[in-house]
């Protein structure tokens, strides 16, 4: 036993007893089950549990990695401009970027997707993300896209898709059986995709219509909370994609028309918050609300300026739809929190990696 | 210096301040462990560890300086010199990892660009210029580091349970929260 007493003790160390001994085991014990339970934290017992780097590892498997890029809507290309807040949104949340005046925004137009020369097709998704610089240094971030509802429900729902829709070695394309097992057994995509498919695509980037898609809350002054959806409406007419225009000669027609139309004169889109009523679904991004909820116009996006991702700060920009400022809140829906953390990890991944050049090059933008 | 060489604990703010970094800590390192891996509370736990963060910083700083002005209860005569010594590395070690860990989560997410936010509108000005690849570096040097203070505190956990349970010198009961009269 170690003596109270004096300093010469540090030279007789403690005999080992039984019960030191069993006092040591037990402290190992101890020690490896705090450090089992930070792994079981870490999820390192739940090896198939869905998490941001397995789902990211899908789109790899999908698509393919191409250094620098994101592992989804890869192939994009740089705009800014601002945001005209007509003061109508104040009402309805207290987060600056509705107070009347305008902040700067940068942004950047996508095809969904990994491949980052894929050839334009209207039929594809087409994305708009955001970045509005609130003047006191909060941020707003939203990326939106042109379908009408998203075709999952739930995280999982868009996992179980992307597995679903990987190439077969054998062949080199999906396995259209279990592309079929996947859309028999998730009925809420199959709606989704009936009004997906009632909805034409229009012949443009310009005068395409893009949605949040989830649902958000505004929170105003007072503290009130309210579910909300938004949509930015093009001031630009609708013509639907015509059958005619193709990419047989350029692979890039679609990003070259935007290009030239910006040159041309500032582009438009009326930012429309639409309030969901009390038992409107917030938590399924599959089903539009019904007809007739209010909408508020809070004001027009311009975006004047267009450039290569290779300059555009829009390139090292994650547009992580929870990047909200005060007064904007995310819904109950499931997608938006796992939306967050795959974003993030396709950040991650790709902001380590050697930059290769955007297939909208300087050159394309100039041209 | 006749009452200091009596004195068998830690000041009583010294020991609220270890016990609040210990449970601040731990917290922290279970909710960045757990939201690497997920996707449906990511956004609950990033909210927390982003200002959790921030307060082990602020409290680690009020540490240190408080530490240069007190007075340490004397090492238990069973510690030898040499144990002595890897106790102080083992300190500063700890002490550098709990200051670097906030500043390099701060400078990593300054270098993303993405906003610092703390609660509500309440924000901190990003202290290093865009730069993905810097982003990406100290996103993996976060990681480490984080490990690396895991690994310190189980070696520090693991340290105080030997003298207090196996060599039975009474160490914890000097950081212990409660009162410990002189033996």
């Amino acid at each position: 036993m170690p003596s109270d007493s004096t300093a010469s003790a540090e030279k007789q160390p403690a005999p080992v007893s039984k019960g030191s001994a069993l006092r040591l085991v037990s402290i190992g014990v101890v020690i490896l089950c705090v450090a089992g339970g930070f792994l079981y934290l870490g999820g390192w017992f739940s090896p198939n549990a869905l998490t941001p780097a397995r789902f990211v590892d899908a789109f790899e498997r999908t698509d393919g990695v191409y250094s620098g890029f994101r592992r989804n809507h890869a192939k994009g290309v740089g705009v800014s401009g601002y945001f005209e807040s007509n003061g109508e949104g104040a009402r309805l949340s207290k987060a600056g970027v509705f107070k009347p005046g305008r902040v700067s925004v940068i942004g950047r137009f996508s095809f969904g997707g990994g491949i980052p020369d894929v050839v334009d097709r209207p039929t594809m998704v087409r994305g708009l993300g955001l970045l509005f610089w609130l003047p006191d240094g909060e941020q707003w971030r939203t990326a939106m896209v042109n379908l009408p509802v998203f075709p999952f429900q739930t995280p999982q729902a868009f996992y179980d898709n992307l597995v679903a829709s990987q190439p077969d070695p054998k062949t080199g394309k999906p396995d259209p059986e279990k592309m079929s097992a996947f859309v028999a057994s998730h009925p809420a995509t199959v709606r989704a995709l009936g009004i997906i498919q009632s909805h034409a695509p229009s012949s443009g980037f310009d005068n395409t219509a893009f949605n949040g898609l989830n649902a958000f809350r505004f929170i105003d002054a007072a503290g009130k909370s309210i579910s909300v959806r938004w949509t930015l409406a093009p001031v630009q007419p609708f013509a639907a994609a015509s059958a005619a225009a193709t990419a047989q000669t350029d692979k890039n027609y679609m990003f070259d028309e935007l290009i030239a139309s910006i040159l041309q004169h500032p582009l438009q889109w009326h930012l429309i918050v639409t309030i969901g009523q009390p038992g409107d679904p917030t938590n399924d991004a599959t089903v539009a609300w019904p007809d007739g909820r209010e909408q508020v116009d809070v004001g027009t996006l311009t975006l004047d300026h267009i450039e290569s991702e290779e300059t555009s700060p829009a390139r090292d920009t994650n547009f992580d739809p929870l990047v909200l400022p005060s007064g904007m809140a995310p819904s109950d829906d499931p997608l938006l929190s796992a939306r967050s953390a795959i974003y993030s990890q396709s950040f991650t991944r790709r902001a380590g990696e050697r930059k290769t050049p955007s297939a909208i090059s300087p050159a394309e933008v100039r041209k | 210096m006749n009452m200091a060489s009596q004195q068998t604990q830690f000041t009583v703010f010294m020991r609220i301040l270890h016990w609040l970094t210990a449970a601040m800590v731990l917290t922290m390192l279970g909710i960045g462990v757990a939201m690497v891996a997920s996707l449906g509370d990511y956004h609950c736990l990033v909210s927390i560890h982003r200002p959790l963060g921030i307060a082990i910083l602020i409290l680690v700083v009020i540490r240190f300086v408080n530490r240069q002005f007190s007075t340490l209860p004397p090492f238990p005569a069973t510690m030898s010199s040499e144990e002595r010594f890897v106790s102080h590395v083992s300190e500063l070690l700890l002490y550098t990892l709990l200051f670097v860990l906030p500043l390099v989560g701060w400078g990593m997410l300054s270098a993303a660009r993405y906003p610092i936010v703390l609660y509500g509108p309440l924000h901190l000005p990003p202290i290093l210029p865009h730069s993905v690849m810097l982003y990406a570096f100290l996103r993996r040097t976060h990681t480490v580091l984080a490990y690396l203070l895991f690994l310190g505190f189980i070696a520090h956990f693991g340290a105080i349970l030997f003298h207090t349970l196996v060599v039975r010198d009474g160490m914890f009961s000097r950081m212990a929260p409660w009162r410990v009269r002189a033996r």
